[in-house]
């Protein structure tokens, strides 16, 4: 199964009614219903425990819902091969997310390696990605992970999602390691790419500054229930106490940082 | 000392006979409880029930004086009897123990978002297995095979008094015959032996222990705590 172009322009997520719940029967999720557009980035926020990760999760199928349907492509993951559900969706999640023992080369070729692409191609391929995030391939492609900065690691990492061009990225607070000034540059270099190459992306996160900086649309989760999701843009606007409690974050981040 | 260089000359045949019988000992041993032990190690990541099973009936055996289960294993039939067949047996059941328990705590001490990236990104349990999980546990497997052989060294000095031949049979000579330089041409060789295997699997278990992987500290010193 893989995606057509034409689907592109439906829903790449689509979760209707979703609920998560741990063999003890407490819920993480409940109730989820949520559409991410073919192009668009959807940014999660909410407290640590809210059940932003599991939200994600459910998506690839490292976790599978235990009521109501997620689509991606506008087919059920329960009808998707987990495996080839996996490879056309770009993971991206803090640092520890690249291979220790593989170069950069192999961490970034690893999907398409998976899948089966000659050696040419995949060398092409990484080279071309190094240098779509800022790291000339010359320079970095053999290196091993511990070698690189916490920056350069998060770009390798976001290469690697997008080695096999996956229409869609799932993203688990993937900066939330890096200093401010490489958080703000590597955060506008990846909403550029991301509407540059046209991929939907459900990007999870706790910090709301970087929620606005990246989304075309902010929700808000707590205790394990979307409470409110509004476009970036009037997303200050928003009324419920979850969203101002977020949004007085803001103040006082300001306040400290400038 | 001087005693002892003239000693191992006169005997030189004699010795190098009994070391390539004890290098045989051992190496056959330690190589049949990386066979057994890495999959059992393995398995028991695989499954919790598989895990304390394995890790219990391991624990025990290690707790059996060697001597005395030389001795046990002499009126088992087929695997026991008098000579280095039992001996083998015997070594591969010590030798289980840290190899199982290694390859279990190795894979177990991957970071579980490590794997989760791996899971997420597409790998089957096959390739998760050999492209992650081998690879980053690597040295601390190496690090149990490393204490394996180093106890079997010692322990395989002891077969000799169930006719299994290596140089214990100086060892016993020597105590029977209350003469230390005897008891020396046994016991120094395979003492040099312990060092060297493990001087060569340390470097080794150094070696494949990625930078910045789980046990990149502990593998070169001895077998991680679970």
């Amino acid at each position: 199964m893989t995606y057509s172009e034409g689907n592109r322009e439906r829903s790449a997520v689509e979760f209707e009614g979703v609920g998560y719940a741990l063999p003890d029967g407490r819920w993480i999720v409940r109730g989820l219903s949520l559409a991410v557009g073919g192009r668009e980035t959807v940014v999660l926020v909410g407290r640590s425990g809210a059940g932003k990760t599991t939200a994600l999760k459910l998506v690839n199928r490292l976790l599978d819902p235990s009521e109501g349907r997620v689509e991606v492509g506008g087919t059920s993951t329960q009808e998707w091969d987990p495996v080839a559900l996996r490879r056309c969706t770009g993971w991206v999640i803090q640092e520890v997310g690249l291979f220790p023992h593989l170069s950069v080369r192999r961490n970034v070729g690893l999907v398409p390696e998976l899948l089966g692409w000659e050696r040419e191609r995949i060398d092409a391929r990484v080279h071309e990605l190094l240098n779509l995030v800022g790291l000339p391939a010359v320079e970095f492609a053999a290196r091993r992970p511990h070698q690189l900065s916490g920056g350069e690691r998060q770009r390798v990492g976001v290469a690697r999602a997008l080695a096999a061009d996956p229409p869609l990225l799932l993203l688990d607070e993937p900066f939330g390691a890096l200093d401010p000034i490489t958080r703000a540059e590597i955060q506008r270099e990846f909403r550029d790419l991301v509407h540059r190459l046209g991929k939907a992306a459900l990007f999870v996160t706790h910090d709301l500054r970087e929620a606005l900086a990246l989304g075309d649309r902010v929700g808000v989760m707590a205790a394990g229930r979307l409470v409110a999701i509004e476009p970036a843009g009037r997303f200050l606007e928003c009324e419920h106490p979850e969203a101002r409690a977020l949004a007085a974050t803001l103040n006082g981040g300001a306040g400290r940082d400038g | 000392m001087g005693d002892l260089i003239r000693y191992l000359s006169a005997n030189r045949g004699q010795v190098v006979s009994l070391f390539g019988e004890h290098l045989v000992l051992v190496g056959i041993a330690v190589g049949a409880a990386v066979a057994i032990g890495v999959p059992l190690g393995i398995l028991a990541t695989r499954d919790r029930r598989i895990e304390v099973g394995v890790l219990g009936v391991t624990n025990v055996l290690q707790t059996i004086p060697s001597l005395a289960l030389f001795g046990f294993l002499i009126p088992v039939p087929l695997l026991g009897g008098i000579g280095a067949s039992t001996a083998i047996v015997a070594l591969t059941l010590y030798a289980l123990l840290p190899i199982v328990r290694n390859t279990h705590a190795g894979i177990r001490g991957i970071e579980p978002a490590l794997t989760e990236a791996a899971r997420g990104m597409g790998m089957t349990d096959r390739q998760l297995l050999a492209r992650v999980e081998l690879p980053l546990a690597a040295g601390v497997i190496v690090a149990g095979i490393r204490i394996a052989t180093v106890i079997s060294i010692g322990i395989a000095t002891i077969a000799a008094a169930i006719g299994a031949g290596g140089l214990g049979v100086y060892i016993f000579q020597g105590l029977a015959m209350v003469n230390d330089t005897v008891i020396l041409a046994g016991a120094v060789p395979a003492a040099l032996l312990a060092l060297t295997a493990d001087g060569i699997l340390g470097w080794l278990a150094r070696r494949l222990t990625p930078p910045g992987a789980p046990g990149a500290r502990s593998a070169t010193t001895a077998a991680r705590p679970t």
